[in-house]
């Protein structure tokens, strides 16, 4: 038990530096902050004489990994948005309509004309004149099903069709709707990344969460607002001929047409045909610029496909409407002049800068492929994340202190080394802290201070076990090894129960619990490693050196 | 010369007053029960949904001023109270104003923020807004039930451990004491109606972690004695166990509790209320690992025989873990 090899010793004390070493920078949280920043800027931007100043601040040899802190230590927005992904059938359902007309078209005889007619957003519903011809239809439309491309569904089709009267209807196969979902929410995620990434602020978080959400943590913003505001909008823009303009927003739009309010003029409203002529899809590029009255506007350019269906529309319709609608509000609906075939346009409204710019920003990006509805946010502003900084780590001091000072007053000079192994173990937790990138969470610190307190227990139950010891008269280096030895069960039962509770804790909690959790279980590894082996380490070198006839624990 | 907090030696006999000390335990539990069902928690948004926005201001806080200019709003139930901490001085007036979930809403419009926001600076032109945080009913209503799930599950998984490494009887006892803290944590949060939010969920756990520590240790030497005192009636050798690890109970608790009054004190606001359960939890955990845990285990009565043939099976597997 008193003989530590050789390799042990060097094994643990190693560990010991590489744990401080790991933590270090901590102390130095700004300078290494902004010496990862400024390499990171160079790489991308290239060098800068300040970007340089400040990387050389920081030695680059010397460990740089920091503890995240945070949004409620730094101060920031987070979101928790929900993925309407059932928006997305009905786009399906609008843009499998032609193909659906072209298949019973291709059948006339049988079914007899057919219409298009209203249904619930995720189905598609088909009048056909001759009821009698419903098996020749459906028949028809399979014919244009195709397979799904997913691990689990494969053999199924992705629509389903059936007959109900003279009633066609379509809508997609289960299989198909999850594919679908899967693509939704990869697709929104990307979306919002790139919008948050326009924006350019540091490290944001950006996950899936479960099936149909997304959480976006954006530290050093304002307000969840002005995240919501960039990240809330669909941004969906299409181009629809239209066909007619009226003040009653009651007016049945009739079948293949859709009603929107203008975006400027209250009480103003458009029917258009629903499906649009372009849409934002197929946008290259989006610019703020100034029209030529010198009024904010956004300067857009087509792929050389949306360039040539906006080309040809518009050579057709000379003379006639057409509108630009975004998010279901019509922007403008100017009359075509003459034939845009350069690919290249541009949105006028009444737009102030700001939001011209933001238009932009949000066409670049690309629309979401359904809508977001925020099911939770938090603003924490940076102040309040500074003082809980600042009060934490006072509390730690103080906690730390009162501490050392007891045990160091209960046991002496083993008591000392204790407390050695006690600063060794803070270091540690901010070691692998920072080595695995994890996030210091207000209860987080709640959860260092907690190891602090709960962290001396393993040599309490040591030290104690040697006083015992002692009391059988034996000689110091046996108490010593069986003290260590029997109390070795009590430790390990002990830190695994509170072990478990924190996975527990990690596994179900979300946001700042898992943080407590982070900490509270880095905390049980490094307090049982530093009370079976640093300490110990440490009395058995001082052991080896003083050879004590008799100790006092 | 040494700090001692229990002396050396001790011989006290921790089940004289048993009916004195458990009864008061089930009364305790009893009355918390009650005053949750009389009382309830003071749920925070977490687990209610709604919105709280933190106000702070240079101007003493007028918490009848702040609702009558909020009343207009016409946001059905709101709730304002003053903060107070130590650290803030004079010049730091800090308020809480909560919200309850809109109809029809899942978090806060921002109509409706920049509508409060207004209202409070008309009252106080120099109030500024930390924070702002707003929870669904629909994220609410599942961390309700997460919550429920991770200390049910840790609760199950504890009692499977203790089982697997000691004795079913010993599973309880230790079972026992950790509702027995739990409750009366629910209790005294019922009873001053402290704030119940998801991170008072995190300490709960920490409780039922730290309480099981407590229990564990006591247990471990109940085993180490049942060994090697094969003849000692089951009461004794309770006793002795607990009077043995006593000085040890004591010394950790007290450290814990060191930390977390620093922590209470200096902290800050924000995590106050979750201080407090973890510093009730450790006193209450501690009171329960010696008086609950073990009576438990006196009423169920522990096998007697631990010959050798054991120790290669439940119980020790971990025992030779060590380098």
């Amino acid at each position: 038990m008193l003989q530590f090899a050789l390799w042990k010793r060097a094994t643990i004390w190693a560990l010991v530096l590489i744990g401080l070493a790991l933590a270090m920078p901590n102390l130095f949280y700004e300078r290494v902050e902004r010496h990862n920043d400024a390499v990171q800027a160079i790489e991308l931007r290239g060098a800068m004489p300040e970007l340089v100043a400040d990387r050389d601040a920081w030695p680059g040899w010397l460990p740089s990994g920091l503890v995240n802190l945070g949004l409620d230590l730094r101060g920031g927005a987070h979101l928790l948005a929900e993925v309407k992904v059932e928006d997305v059938y009905a786009d399906r359902m609008d843009a499998l309509w032609p193909d659906v007309r072209d298949a019973l078209r291709a059948v006339r005889d049988e079914v007899g004309p057919i219409r298009r007619a209203d249904s619930p957003p995720a189905e598609l519903h088909v009048n056909i004149t001759r009821p009698e011809g419903m098996a020749a239809a459906l028949a028809a439309v399979r014919e244009i099903a195709r397979p799904t491309v997913t691990l689990t569904g494969v053999g199924s089709s992705d629509i389903e069709v059936r007959g109900a009267g003279d009633l066609l209807i379509v809508q997609l196969s289960e299989a198909e709707k999850q594919a679908t979902d899967n693509r939704t929410i990869q697709q929104s995620l990307e979306i919002v990344r790139r919008r948050v990434d326009e924006v350019g602020t540091r490290e944001p978080t950006i996950q899936r969460q479960g099936t149909d959400r997304i959480l976006i943590q954006v530290p050093g913003i304002g307000s969840a607002e002005e995240l919501k505001a960039l990240i809330g909008t669909t941004a969906r823009l299409t181009f629809h001929p239209v066909v007619s303009r009226t003040d009653n927003p009651n007016d049945a739009p009739g079948a293949g047409n859709v009603i929107y309010p203008s975006m400027d003029d209250a009480g103003v409203y458009y029917i258009l045909e629903r499906t649009p002529v372009v849409s934002g899809e197929e946008l290259t590029d989006a610019q703020p610029g100034f029209d030529q009255n010198g009024l904010p506007s956004v300067t857009f350019r087509f792929n050389p496909a949306g360039a040539r269906k906006f080309g040809r529309y518009t050579q057709e319709n000379v003379g006639s409407p057409f509108a630009i609608v975004l998010d279901e509000e019509v922007i403008s609906a100017p009359v075509i002049r003459e034939a845009i075939l350069g690919g290249s346009g541009q949105i006028t409204g009444n737009f102030n800068v700001e939001e011209s710019t933001q238009l932009a920003i949000l066409l670049r990006a690309g629309a979401l492929p359904a809508e977001l509805v925020f099911l939770e946010e938090r603003t924490i502003g940076p102040e309040l994340g500074a003082d809980s900084i600042a009060a934490g780590k006072i509390a730690c001091i103080v906690a730390f202190v009162a501490v050392l000072f007891f045990m160091a007053a209960s046991y002496g000079l083993f008591g000392i080394f204790a407390n050695i192994a006690l600063i060794v173990n803070v270091a540690m937790i901010f070691g692998l802290l920072s080595l695995i990138g994890a996030t210091l969470t207000l209860p987080g610190i709640a959860g260092i201070v907690l190891t602090i307190g709960m962290a001396v227990d393993a040599n309490v139950l040591v030290f104690e076990r040697i006083r015992e010891e002692l009391k059988s008269a034996r000689g110091p280096a046996r108490a010593i090894e069986l003290g260590y030895e029997k109390a070795l069960s009590a430790i390990l039962d002990a830190n695994i129960t509170t072990f478990i509770t924190a996975t527990i804790l990690f596994t179900m909690g979300s946001g700042p619990v898992k943080g407590f959790a982070v900490t509270l279980g880095l905390g049980i590894l490094t307090s049982v490693f530093t009370a079976i082996f640093v300490t110990r380490l440490m009395v058995v070198m001082w052991m080896e050196r003083r050879r004590p006839k008799t100790i006092i624990v | 010369m040494r700090l001692k907090l229990v002396p050396s030696d001790t011989n006290w006999n921790f089940f004289r007053f048993a009916t004195v000390t458990f009864g008061a335990s089930v009364v305790a539990m009893v009355a918390s029960v009650v005053l949750f069902f009389l009382m309830g928690l003071n749920y925070g948004i977490d687990f209610r949904g709604g919105t709280t926005i933190r106000t702070e201001s240079t101007q003493p806080v007028d918490v009848a001023a702040y609702r009558a200019a909020l009343s207009a709003l016409d946001l059905g139930d709101v709730a304002i109270s003053q903060v107070f901490d130590p650290g803030f001085g004079p010049e730091r007036n800090v308020a809480q104003v909560r919200i309850q979930a809109q109809d029809g809403e899942e978090s806060i419009t921002p109509q409706v923020i920049n509508a409060v926001e207004a209202a409070l600076k008309t009252v106080d032109p120099s109030i500024t807004f930390p924070s702002v945080e707003s929870v669904g009913p629909k994220v609410s209503a599942e961390l309700v039930r997460t919550a429920i799930l991770a200390v049910a599950f840790s609760i199950l998984a504890v009692l499977v451990y203790i089982w697997l490494r000691f004795e079913w009887q010993f599973s309880l006892g230790a079972v026992a004491a950790l509702v027995h803290d739990v409750t009366l944590t629910i209790g005294v949060f019922a009873a001053l109606q402290i704030r119940f939010d998801l991170a008072i969920i995190a300490a709960l756990l920490t409780i039922v972690g730290y309480s099981l520590n407590d229990t564990v240790v006591v247990f471990d030497r109940v085993r180490e004695n049942l060994r090697k005192y094969k003849k000692m009636e089951l009461r004794d050798l309770l006793n002795l166990s607990i009077n043995d690890t006593l000085s040890r109970t004591v010394m950790t608790s007290v450290t814990t509790l060191l930390a977390l009054i620093a922590l209470f004190v200096l902290g800050g606001d924000v995590i106050r209320g979750f201080v407090f359960a973890m510093i009730w939890g450790i006193v209450v955990g501690t009171y329960s690992s010696v008086f609950v845990a073990s009576n438990i285990l006196l009423f169920l009565g522990v096998k007697r025989d631990w010959s050798k043939d054991q120790d290669g099976g439940a119980g020790t597997q971990f025992a030779r873990a060590e380098g």
